[in-house]
């Protein structure tokens, strides 16, 4: 099992290596990195290009780890008592089972390891992760209502997100393999266009990129645009057919970008740019 | 195996434990990756290290351990040898030393006696060459070449995927930016202010209180009865008041953080501006704090004591501002900033000031120091350790 860049992905060396480290020594692999640098990306590719399921599970603010093992339904049972239902007498029809339950027993299922994604675990309280330490180290956990023990016999491959809102503790993280993507350099840059948008012409690229990297260099942005947000604008760029010369002008007669609110997200940036862009142009 | 590097990691105050160590060593049994530094580097990394900010002293550790191991790059000065001068090649060269490297320079007789010799080689020398000791080459022990492990070795022509590492990577200290030591973000500062949490119930009821329904059908005999508590959040009250203006103005990225981290982490957050001291009138609009002012005695009678009182402000200006009335600089008081201190701190419980101004010009300005005691000494630094004691101190 080795991961590689793929159709759509282009992944560094290190986040290779990391990504094969963790595949192989079978450990959770935590990636941060700037918000829209394809961290959720990275477990769809990866899944896709070992050909196996990916199970993903979307943390909120209010997500529990008990959720992630299996939930008991309680209401849905005493509902069914009250209409003398006979599945009422089997605990087992009320335990819904959670992602974390669904990774562990694929593999004994389909043959393969599968890939399963915690998304944003940051967003979650911040004793959350501290819930899933035996879990995700021992990948194991117990059914106290049915009694059961849920083993994984063959390890899932794990990927955990994070943006940074909370720091995660200590022991949660001497689990984990770590991995930082960093912000990719021009040159990756042209690479990750060139796997998306193919056939976009040469020069508006170019273009688009000088403008996105010196947008980037601006101080004081609240929200610096990342490669998601140069992707969307090059879709934008390309659906209105605009050429690389009128980005040109713009850019040199000052005023924002075209199509500028796919890059910023924020009216205070966007009316700093415009400043910036008066300024450049007195 | 490795151990000398664990501890080297150490001594740079990397939280490494034994079971980091332990993995990085199955992970070389495995053969993840194979006698290839940089690759080392990057395992290491992503096994050794947890926190982007901690990336910045790993580099420094590593580069420290391996300095003696790996060797550095010449391939661009050499390609331009034959039309540059060679004092600027020699400047181009020294550029890509570091201290310790230039030291090991001159165990080997200095830069000159190394070019030269690099130079009658590379004349001596007609066809490619790989391993020995003397040629210049790939893998050997001669001090030059590429993927060698002379100490005082010059790495010439590691093209292809290497050649990205032109610099070594952990010398380029990509990272420095990221660490945290100095820095004060807003998302520290949150983490700070959560230590101020007190959970509780109020407000309406929408989520299912399991234990209270199953009890309460029981209670009739099997007859659904379903009970709904409130969701728990934060409960507690924060009054904030923020000095603005002035001497203000260089702390205003630190209050920004502070303020948007506040902001986040609680439900119940007041927040009104002064200006230098506490006088009869605060504000909440800065544009319009001339025609839009509330009076501080409102503050005391509109929140309750349990609110928990911050202020702050560098407390730096003439003891008079503070102490007589008519002191302020910008209107005529007719009560002395003081007493407007004492009436705050008489009403509410807790209450803490935080100051921007470095601890260590506290002794300097005689106000501080009269705040401070009016505060009865709850005055701490607008640092991540300040901000810390002092909601110890408010909780």
């Amino acid at each position: 099992m080795q991961f590689n860049s793929t159709d759509n992905y282009i992944a560094s060396s290190s986040l290779k290596q990391a990504v094969n480290a963790a595949i192989m020594l079978e450990k959770p692999l935590l990636i941060k990195g700037e918000p829209g640098t394809g961290k959720t990306m990275l477990a769809e590719e990866l899944a896709k290009s070992l050909d196996t399921e990916l199970i993903q599970w979307h943390i909120k603010s209010t997500t529990k780890a008990q959720q992630g093992l299996y939930e008991y339904d309680a209401v849905s049972r005493l509902r069914d008592s009250q209409l003398g239902d006979e599945r009422v007498h089997n605990i087992g029809n009320y335990i819904v089972k959670g992602k974390l339950w669904q990774a562990f027993t694929y593999a004994e299922l389909n043959g393969k390891r599968p890939v399963l994604l915690i998304d944003e675990i940051d967003k979650a309280d911040i004793e959350f992760p501290n819930d899933l330490l035996l879990e995700l180290d021992k990948m194991e956990f117990h059914v106290y209502e049915t009694n059961e023990r849920i083993v994984a016999k063959e390890r899932p491959i794990v990927i955990i997100t994070s943006n940074n809102e909370k720091e995660l503790p200590d022991a949660f993280l001497r689990r984990c393999f770590f991995h930082y993507i960093d912000f990719p350099s021009s040159d990756e840059m042209q690479q990750i266009i060139d796997v998306h948008y193919p056939n976009v012409k040469q020069d508006l690229v170019r273009q688009a990129l000088e403008v996105f990297f010196n947008l980037r260099e601006a101080n004081g942005l609240k929200k610096k645009p990342s490669t998601s947000e140069l992707l969307d604008w090059l879709k934008l760029l390309m659906a209105e057919d605009i050429d690389a010369k009128t980005l040109h002008d713009k850019a040199q007669k000052g005023g924002l970008m075209p199509m500028f609110g796919a890059l910023l997200k924020n009216e205070q940036d966007i009316s700093l740019i415009e400043k910036l862009a008066f300024m450049s142009r007195r | 195996m490795l151990v000398q590097f664990f501890f080297k990691l150490r001594e740079y105050r990397l939280p490494v434990s034994l079971r980091e160590l332990l993995d990085l060593i199955n992970a070389l049994k495995k053969g993840v990756i194979f006698a290839d530094v940089d690759a080392f580097y990057h395992l290491a990394r992503t096994i050794m290290v947890k926190d982007e900010t901690h990336f910045d002293r790993f580099d420094k550790a590593f580069s420290d351990y391996f300095s003696g191991i790996a060797d550095l790059d010449l391939l661009e000065s050499l390609k331009q040898q034959h039309n540059l001068p060679e004092d600027w090649l020699r400047k181009e060269f020294e550029k890509h030393l570091s201290d310790e490297e230039k030291a090991q320079l001159k165990a080997m007789g200095g830069l000159d006696e190394l070019m030269k010799t690099l130079k009658e080689r590379l004349q001596e020398q007609q066809k490619r060459h790989a391993g020995g000791n003397k040629w210049v080459g790939t893998g050997g022990t001669s001090p030059f070449g590429a993927y060698g492990y002379n100490p005082e070795g010059v790495r010439i022509g590691q093209d292809g995927n290497r050649n990205r590492q032109a610099v070594k990577v952990w010398d380029k200290r990509e990272y420095r930016n990221l660490d945290t030591d100095r820095e004060i973000g807003s998302r520290t500062i949150k983490l700070a202010l959560k230590k101020l949490r007190k959970f509780a119930r109020t407000g309406a009821s929408d989520t299912l209180d399991l234990n209270e329904t199953i009890r309460a059908t029981a209670k009739q005999g099997g007859m659904l009865d379903v009970k709904m508590a409130p969701e728990r959040h934060n409960a507690v009250k924060v009054l904030m008041l923020f000095d603005i203006g002035g001497s203000m103005d260089d702390y205003i990225h630190t209050c920004e953080e502070l303020f948007s981290a506040a902001h986040g982490e609680f439900k119940h957050l007041e927040f009104y501006y002064f200006h230098n001291c506490l006088y009869e009138h605060v504000w909440q609009d800065n544009a319009r704090r001339h025609s839009n002012v509330v009076d501080t005695m409102t503050l005391i009678n509109k929140f309750t004591s349990d609110y928990k009182v911050i202020f702050v402000g560098d407390a730096t200006m003439g003891p008079y501002e503070i102490a007589y009335p008519g002191g302020s600089v910008e209107h005529y008081n007719e009560e002395p900033g003081s007493a407007w201190l004492q009436r705050i701190t008489n009403h509410f419980d807790k209450v803490a000031w935080l100051n921007p101004q470095p601890v260590e010009h506290w002794p300097y300005y005689q106000s501080i120091g009269f705040i401070k005691e009016l505060m009865n000494n709850r005055m701490y630094a607008l640092s991540l350790d300040g901000i810390s004691r002092a909601i110890k101190e408010l909780s």
